[in-house]
């Protein structure tokens, strides 16, 4: 067969048969981490090559995409992989949740409810949840196949002897479907209980460590926890500045030279499409009869 | 719009069509993986008899040197089968279930055993066939499904499967991680059945 000049989304279709193999094996075995032959992409591998390589094998020409990076789609990376597939596959692409049909990101989960309708890629840099507490592929190999996880109850509970709470904050290990332990990315522990029950098919790419896993939609994802130490998906006790929202992961970011600081939310898409609804800070609202209490509605919300 | 392939030679826009035309196949297997018992219709390719046009459609999307296929008797028995898989996908075939990526079989009443098809080991269970069964429709004998992929439960109805079915199934499901997925084809309608799910009679 002849190469083409040009590759539909960069890559070859011999290396896309491959990964969508690896795909379906992953979607058929929940939280499984499926080894594939990872390929050089015009990008350093922190960029997201493994969710690059996932996004590239899944896209069609009907595909609206959506790339976040730390739930922003202006940084510096968010943009270079839209632009990468708005060149190499020419799909239509959108900053808004409900509008993508696919959903690239970095860290984060999207605040809007996902639908059916859409997959989530997430870009993975370490996919092996056990890889701090045993180095060895062929141990932690052993382990997932043995569903030997003790290790990491271990692990978690020495987090709450030294520290008197669970102080894992991002990557927070999760089972999937009472198997398979999991790493969910770096995303906070915030957005671990989005991923279950979740309507969407997520899709997990690891480019340098060549792994790609799944969770299909509807399935149980629960985060470790102890009886008495249950998980807490946390985030800062303040509502975003900008629009009031009390529910939304929260970034602290640094507004002047001064150091002065203010909370706003860190999904820039949510956070636009509540100041479009007309939703707007607490302090800039008429007193809130309720007091401050945190409904999750912004006290500017129509009746 | 402009495309890419405005700005191609004809080979380009061959090679365009046939990538567009993998894509649809796959995106359409990969839907149905993540739900269970969703049917769904592909744009399927005529390929010789026993093949169904959905049949071939996914082949050509998922095969090539890589992956070796086993064929079962009716397959194996159509003198074009061989030529159009060398000739659509470069994918060896292979005479032991055991070694195979893909298994394609015709008449489902006549199938081996799941357990004759490569599992996966414990440490990889991803490296296990793929049956691709023909069936003769949806409809008929209805089943019910639970687990990823299902909010609740889903009813498929499918024809011409072995009588045996639900406890072939359940012995694929004690396995896992182990175990065969299998993607059902009619027509142009596809479904499919990974390992992870549960499988009753539909009351
Ligand atoms: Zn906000």
């Amino acid at each position: 067969m002849t190469a083409p000049a040009y590759n539909f989304a960069y890559l070859d279709e011999q290396t896309k048969r491959m990964i969508r193999r690896a795909i379906l094996k992953a979607i058929a075995i929940p939280g499984y981490q499926v080894p594939f032959a990872s390929r050089e992409m015009p990008m350093p591998y922190g960029w997201g090559t493994g969710g690059v390589q996932v996004t590239a094998s899944i896209l069609g020409p009907d595909d609206t995409l959506k790339v976040i990076d730390q739930g922003s789609d202006d940084t510096t990376n968010a943009v270079s992989i839209r632009k990468f597939f708005t060149k190499t596959a020419n799909v239509r692409t959108t900053t808004a949740t409900i509008e993508a049909t696919v959903i690239q990101t970095r860290h984060r989960v999207p605040e809007t409810p996902l639908s059916e309708e859409q997959v989530l890629v997430y870009q993975v840099p370490i996919p092996e949840p056990l890889r701090f507490l045993e180095p060895r592929e062929t141990e932690t190999r052993r382990m997932h196949a043995l569903s030997e996880y003790g290790l990491m109850h271990v692990k978690l509970y020495e987090d709450i002897a030294r520290h008197g709470h669970i102080a894992t904050a991002y990557a927070y290990p999760v089972q999937v479907d009472d198997r398979y332990v999991m790493d969910p990315s770096p995303i906070p522990k915030f957005d671990n209980p989005k991923l279950d029950d979740c309507p969407a098919l997520q899709l997990f790419g690891a480019g340098r460590e060549k792994r790609i896993y799944a969770i299909p939609p509807y399935t149980r994802v629960v985060s470790l926890d102890f009886e008495d130490h249950p998980f807490e998906a946390y985030r800062h006790d303040a509502a975003c500045e900008l629009c009031g929202a009390s529910d939304s992961f929260l970034d602290e970011v640094i507004t002047d030279d001064d150091g002065n600081r203010m909370f706003v939310c860190s999904d820039t898409d949510y956070c636009e499409q509540r100041r479009a609804l007309g939703h707007g800070p607490y302090n800039a609202a008429p007193a809130d009869p309720q007091g401050s209490s945190h409904t999750g509605a912004s006290p500017t919300e129509p009746a | 719009m402009t495309t890419l392939a405005d700005s191609a030679s004809d080979k380009d826009v061959m090679a365009f069509d046939a990538a567009f035309a993998s894509q649809a196949a796959f995106r359409a297997v990969m839907n149905c993986m993540a739900r269970p018992g969703t049917i769904a219709t592909l744009k399927g390719i005529a390929a010789p008899a026993p093949f169904t046009p959905a049949t071939a459609a996914l082949v050509k999307s998922l095969a090539d040197y890589d992956s070796p296929i086993w064929l079962d008797a009716s397959f194996s028995a159509a003198p074009e089968t061989a030529d159009w898989i060398r000739f659509h996908t470069g994918a060896p075939l292979t005479a032991d279930p055991a070694k195979a990526a893909f298994a394609l079989i015709a008449d489902p009443q006549a199938m081996p055993a799941l357990t004759q098809f490569a599992q996966g080991s414990e440490e990889y269970p991803d490296r296990s066939t793929t049956l691709i069964i023909q069936v003769t429709s949806f409809s008929g004998p209805a089943f019910e499904l639970t687990g990823p992929g299902i909010k609740t439960s889903r009813v498929i109805a499918i024809q011409s499967l072995p009588a045996n079915f639900i406890d072939l199934m359940a012995d694929n499901r004690e396995l896992f991680p182990r175990g065969v997925d299998l993607i059902l084809t009619a027509g142009t309608a596809i479904a499919a059945l990974p390992r992870s799910l549960r499988i009753a009679e539909a009351r």
